[in-house]
């Protein structure tokens, strides 16, 4: 556990903690005047505790994990945690929800119909995990925002203030494209450029190539995270595909630098 | 063609219905997209919608197709196209989903961000999170983000 220092600087009211899981930094910020109790050490320890939990359970990279032994046949879905069936059957309407361009079965390059649910499970686990952080904030004000890889979950606190969240320039770091007043919800990147392609293009099996980055906010961060993907994985026609997502904003970085963005009303 | 309308306006009423019913309870379903004044020979001027109707090579074949006028929902708008040939709906397909998620509390309490447009440097301050594609831990060293945790740990 990493220990937070007390900053003296009128910062006093905002801490993080960051921790390594699911081969990923992820940082837990929160803030208001309950942020330095001794209570939240011991709620963000359990939102660490659960995503270690999700990470042994859904690890492609630990043989033992279920969804390993799941994608060698060793496990049926009757047989395998409720979890797993929860994400098997998110998975299912994901698929639908995007027209086929989220698909978790078409997801390992040269491995057509091997179930995969990277996609969504980090997500997906973040706001499963959250959720003591959640019932802390009802009580005690707090606003707090989980970093996953680029995927931010947000909630703000008693005061309302949004959650700023900057879109970073999938061409250039050091750029934030657009800031994003986020509210209870999230916002979700996904893309091509810094891990080089790695989001297939269901249809084809091959590297989607046409989008360099989407990002997508709304209020379910795996939802967001699930539409980041299929908009990748569609390629430029996503520029039309994501009018229908109702109740969401966001922005799309197309390969020809062209900049997307839209804000749809619910 | 008059009775295919009514049976489209009937059938969309049952989609619509079907798919707006309230997971939560104590709301309304708006009704519009009902069909309910449909019944023109046409089908282009009632309520249900905008539809265009193609006449296939024989007199008697006629395929067409039906969008519903958006319904809201507490989970979003939801929207559905039928296609009709010679009064048998061929295909239905729901065209805009509301965006459900079981934590309705959730969604009762987003209000849709807009974004704002200018291009920043990332020493801006005012920013607190940043949202980007998947990094290597590596990466992760010297991004922004990094820098912001470091500063808030």
């Amino acid at each position: 556990m990493t220990s937070p220092t007390v900053a003296d600087d009128g910062t006093a009211d905002h801490r993080a903690w960051v921790e390594q899981i699911m081969g990923m930094p992820m940082s837990i910020h929160v803030r208001g005047p309950g942020a330095r109790s001794t209570g939240t050490d011991a709620v963000v320890a359990q939102v660490f505790d659960e995503l270690r939990a999700a990470d042994a359970m859904f690890s492609r990279w630990k043989p033992s994990s279920q969804l390993s032994r799941l994608q060698r046949g060793e496990l049926t879905p009757a047989e395998a945690d409720p979890l797993v069936r929860e994400v098997l059957r998110l998975c299912g309407a994901a698929r639908i929800r995007t027209d086929g361009w989220f698909d978790a079965w078409n997801a390992v390059p040269g491995r057509p119909g091997v179930f995969d649910p990277t996609g969504l499970v980090k997500t997906w686990a973040v706001a499963r995990a959250a959720r003591p952080l959640r019932e802390l904030a009802a009580r005690a004000g707090i606003g707090y925002a989980v970093g996953a890889g680029g995927d931010v979950l947000t909630r703000p606190g008693a005061d309302g203030a949004p959650w700023m969240v900057g879109i970073e320039d999938p061409r250039e770091r050091s750029r934030v494209l657009a800031t994003l007043p986020a509210g209870d919800g999230g916002v979700a990147t996904s893309g091509i450029a810094i891990r080089g392609a790695h989001i297939l293009d269901p249809r084809t099996g091959e590297p989607a190539v046409g989008v360099l980055s989407a990002t997508v906010a709304g209020p379910s961060l795996m939802w967001a995270d699930v539409f980041a993907t299929a908009a990748v994985a569609m390629g430029s026609v996503a520029v039309e595909w994501v009018a229908g997502l109702h109740g969401t904003s966001g922005l799309i970085v197309l390969a020809d630098d062209t900049v997307h963005r839209w804000s749809n009303p619910v | 063609m008059r009775r295919i309308v009514i049976a489209i306006g009937s059938t969309l009423t049952g989609l619509v219905l079907l798919f707006s019913w309230p997971t939560s309870l104590n709301r309304t379903v708006a009704s519009t997209g009902t069909g309910s004044t449909a019944g023109t020979s046409t089908g282009t001027s009632s309520s249900a919608g905008t539809g265009t109707a193609a006449p296939a090579p024989t007199v008697e074949s006629v395929t067409a197709t039906y969008t519903g006028a958006a319904v809201s929902t507490r989970y979003g708008d939801v929207q559905v196209q039928i296609t009709v040939t010679d009064g048998v709906i061929t295909a239905a397909d729901a065209i805009a989903y509301p965006n459900r998620d079981h934590q309705s509390q959730q969604i009762s309490s987003w209000a849709v961000p807009a974004l704002n447009d200018e291009v920043l440097a990332t020493q801006n301050a005012s920013i607190q999170m940043v949202s980007h594609a998947t990094y290597t831990s590596k990466a992760y060293a010297s991004s922004l983000q990094d820098a912001l945790d470091q500063a808030s740990l």
